[in-house]
């Protein structure tokens, strides 16, 4: 049962990594747009040489 | 003025060209567009002057917020971000698809941003340019909240039930030690409490706030059952003892949550669809200078005392005193009266206001940024309390919902207490009863339900814009149909055509294709008239007149064109145009407004399943007649005003109907403001579209039985729904009340029962699938 004392810390750890990673996600705006981004998935990129 | 007239027409040509263009994309996307451009106003553009709404950034820069109208799909982002990014001087241009807003970056020094956005304009997206401060609203930011509660909450379940599925197991194996047991709580603890103080909120402060107002609500119950139930956890953790409850706590919250998220999220859709367009609508305000010149200026700098022009069909930008004029104001928005106010010389008029018929002047008295922020504020919430009288299915379950499980935990307190007699047990007792029944599924029957059905219609192309419109859309059984632009297409066709001989169809054509008189404009279609350019004269309310080889052509009424009355008749119900050349006998031009396909099925399907179908028409009654006896409809009425049709409706919802009024023009607004539900096209009226419940695409009339058979199968499951909930109750509640429920049974019983209410408001969509098919 000693592994516990690693183990549950490890499975803590990747959930607040994920917690993070989806606060950050939604602070820098990444939900703003989904619409948009589905379409501009779409848009050649090749004639975009300024962006 | 001549140019402005003239870039007016061009606009206006270019968004026929656009429209036509739109087709690529499909029914959905159309209609995802027109959530939140709904009916694009182009003269808006032309007079609101983009540089007054000019800022600069930190670094110098110059930036400018602006609304992107007629944008369908991938190909529109390319081509507003590509035109302007070829613009050397322009540092970003990037569209938001999802709400139609463009942001623009760029170095100012020598460039002028009339010029800038001209190219975007010419291509056939009109843009309009707004404040960002003014449009940010509170709905998103409580998104925001509620996005980042379920992402703690759902962090915390996760977690707390990979440790409670720990302990359980150890349970049924018996090899778990109490030392270890205790460790895993107390995890769980440091883990679950923070999470339910932070996650938690939303519904604390909800049912703090109904509990100070003296009601219940079903925050209340579910804040009590969290918080009894993370502290009894708590309490039992401290002890060694076995009930632990944190991991019910977390998930309840989590489930909870997304259903709270997903109501808002409808709601806040909704509203921005109809806050767009008054923002479109007041943006900006066109002053006359002391010189007599007119100027248009963001709405913020006028001061009062400035005097402020207002064209028929505008908003009024600021509140005032009418200085000159006379017109109809539609003031529904503001004070809920749905009938339009006569205003003069003198009269106080205010912001947000319609302006039904004619210009006139006023001069502002409250102005500056509060006015149009607060007219917003309070024409939103006239706009949502409008239908306040409603209450929802699921406020009308919490009525008696909230009260039942508190006394039935009261009682098992006193019961417990006094079969037992020990307090502490009993008190275990009444909180595990407040924690099964928590409404877990009851808070997911109608969210789940409501987005999966408007998916469903989004997917044909009518969207759903009032939040609780589909219930309400379920209780419908009288359907009451406008004329003009719902059950017709609104456009006027030729139809004796074979009646006429080509040379003089053409020479009509030709001397009509000057002219943007609708009825002129049949003509021109019909003859294809274009040909060398006539000298033409209009004569406003009488007709055309051209000189064509020495000779005078005339098209027009039948005086003007000098018909004794009674000639030909009995042929015309509807509008018709007489032709003259020189002295020769005059020939007649009969047309009729084409019905809308569909028109006769979905009328029939509505008689077919039982529902009083109505025609209200504000037209004469021959035509309302010969089109009321085509389709069927037996109740007509013609030649009603706008009032009118409300007091019809008022009759109807006296005698205890529930009216849906489908109807498009301005004068079906308050009509279908104070309709049951309402329905309109997206060809309608902005202001019709505003009001309406239900906005749908296309031509077909068919969208009229759908929403309807939509609307009611939503209803269905989600009174399934409560079934189940209730279900689930009477199953644990037993249970609970009898002192047999372990966390265990509580976490299996929960979650089973908003996962069954999840898949059985899913079942909506595979029926859509299989209808489609």
């Amino acid at each position: 049962m000693n592994v516990l004392i690693y183990l549950i810390p490890v499975a803590l750890f990747l959930g607040g990594v994920g917690l993070i990673a989806f606060l950050w996600s939604l602070k820098t705006g990444q939900y703003e747009d989904l619409d948009g981004a589905a379409n501009r998935i779409l848009i050649d990129d090749d004639d975009t040489e300024d962006s | 003025m001549g140019e402005i007239a003239q870039k007016n027409f061009d606009n206006l040509t270019l968004r026929q060209s656009r429209d036509l263009g739109g087709d690529c994309c499909a029914a959905g996307a159309m209609a995802m567009s027109e959530v939140a451009s709904p009916a694009a106003d182009y003269d808006d553009f032309v007079s609101a002057d983009p540089t007054a709404f000019v800022e600069a950034d930190q670094d110098g820069n110059a930036i400018l917020h602006t609304l992107v109208e007629n944008m369908h799909c991938a190909n529109c982002i390319k081509t507003v971000e590509q035109t302007l990014k070829s613009n050397p001087a322009v540092l970003d241009a990037r569209v938001n698809f999802s709400t139609r807003r463009l942001f623009l970056r760029w170095r100012p020094e020598g460039i002028d941003v009339t010029d800038l956005v001209k190219p975007v304009i010419d291509q056939g997206y009109p843009l309009t340019p707004y404040n960002p401060a003014m449009i940010k609203s509170a709905a998103a930011e409580e998104n925001m909240r509620l996005l980042r509660a379920l992402a703690v909450a759902g962090f915390a379940a996760a977690n707390v039930m990979l440790l409670s599925v720990s302990v359980w197991a150890g349970l049924f194996s018996e090899d778990m030690g109490p030392a270890t047991r205790d460790f895993l709580h107390w995890i769980s603890a440091m883990v679950a409490l923070p999470a339910v103080a932070y996650a938690g909120q939303p519904f604390f402060k909800s049912a703090l706030a109904a509990v100070r107002a003296g009601r219940l609500n079903m925050d209340v119950p579910i804040s009590l059952a969290v918080i009894l139930a993370a502290g009894m956890s708590l309490a039992e953790t401290i002890q060694s003892g076995e009930h632990v409850y944190f991991d019910a706590a977390v998930t309840l919250l989590f489930f909870l949550l997304i259903g709270r998220y997903l109501d808002n999220a409808a709601r806040s859709k909704a509203r921005s669809a109809a806050e767009r367009l008054l923002l479109l609508k007041a943006v900006a305000a066109t002053i006359i200078l002391p010189d007599g010149n007119s100027k248009t200026v963001p709405v913020e700098t006028v001061t009062p005392g400035t005097r402020v022009k207002i064209m028929a069909g505008d908003r009024l930008p600021v509140d005032g005193v009418v200085s000159s004029g006379r017109s109809e104001l539609d003031v529904s928005l503001i004070t809920g009266e749905s009938l339009p106010i006569t205003v003069k010389t003198g009269d106080n008029v205010f912001a947000g206001t319609l302006n039904l018929n004619a210009p006139f002047e006023i001069e502002a008295t409250k102005t500056g940024d509060n006015t149009l922020l607060g007219d917003i504020v309070r024409l939103m919430e006239a706009a949502e309390q409008g239908r306040a009288k409603y209450v929802r299915l699921a406020d009308r379950v919490a009525e008696f919902y909230a009260p039942a499980v508190h006394l039935l935990a009261a009682a098992t307190f006193i019961g417990w207490w006094i079969l037992a007699g020990s307090w502490q047990n009993a008190l275990m007792q009444a909180v595990a009863v407040l924690i099964i029944t928590c409404p877990c599924a009851l808070g997911l029957a109608v969210p789940v339900v409501q987005v999966v059905a408007s998916g469903r219609l989004l997917m044909k192309g009518i969207l759903v814009k009032a939040a609780d419109g589909l219930e309400r859309l379920a209780e419908v059984d009288v359907v009451v149909f406008d004329k003009t632009g719902t059950l017709t297409e609104g456009r006027l066709d030729l139809i004796n055509r074979e009646e006429l001989l080509p040379e003089q169809l053409r020479l009509a054509a030709r001397v009509a294709s000057n002219s943007r008189h609708p009825l002129a404009r049949a003509v021109a279609r019909a003859g294809y008239g274009l040909g060398d350019h006539l000298e033409v004269e209009e004569c406003p309310g009488e007709g055309l007149r051209a000189a064509l080889d020495g000779e005078e052509v005339r098209l027009g009424s039948r005086a003007f064109c000098h018909v004794q009355e009674g000639v030909a008749d009995d042929q015309a119900p509807g509008p018709e145009l007489w032709l003259r050349v020189a002295n020769k006998e005059a020939v007649q031009f009969r047309f009729r407004d084409r019905l809308r396909p569909g028109a006769r099925t979905a009328i029939d399907r509505l008689k077919a399943q039982g529902f009083k179908v109505e025609l209200l028409s504000g037209d004469r009654e021959v035509v309302v007649k010969e089109l009321a006896e085509a389709l069927g409809i037996e109740n007509w009425h013609a030649e009603k005003k706008p009032e009118d049709k409300v007091a019809r409706l008022k009759t109807l919802a006296d005698q205890g109907h529930k009216v849906l009024m489908v109807g498009d023009g301005l004068n079906d607004a308050p009509a279908l403001s104070s309709a049951h539900a309402s329905l309109s096209p997206a060809s309608a009226a902005d202001i019709s579209q505003t009001t309406a419940d239900f906005v749908f695409q296309g031509k077909d009339l068919s969208a009229v039985t759908e929403t309807i058979r939509v609307a009611r199968a939503a209803r269905r499951l989600i009174f399934q729904n409560f079934s189940l909930a209730f279900l689930y109750n009477a199953i644990a509640v037993p249970l609970a009340v009898a002192g047999i429920v372990t966390p265990l049974i509580a976490a299996i019983a929960m979650s089973a029962s908003s996962l069954v209410v999840c898949l059985n408001s899913l079942r909506l969509r595979l029926e859509g699938r299989v209808a489609m098919r």
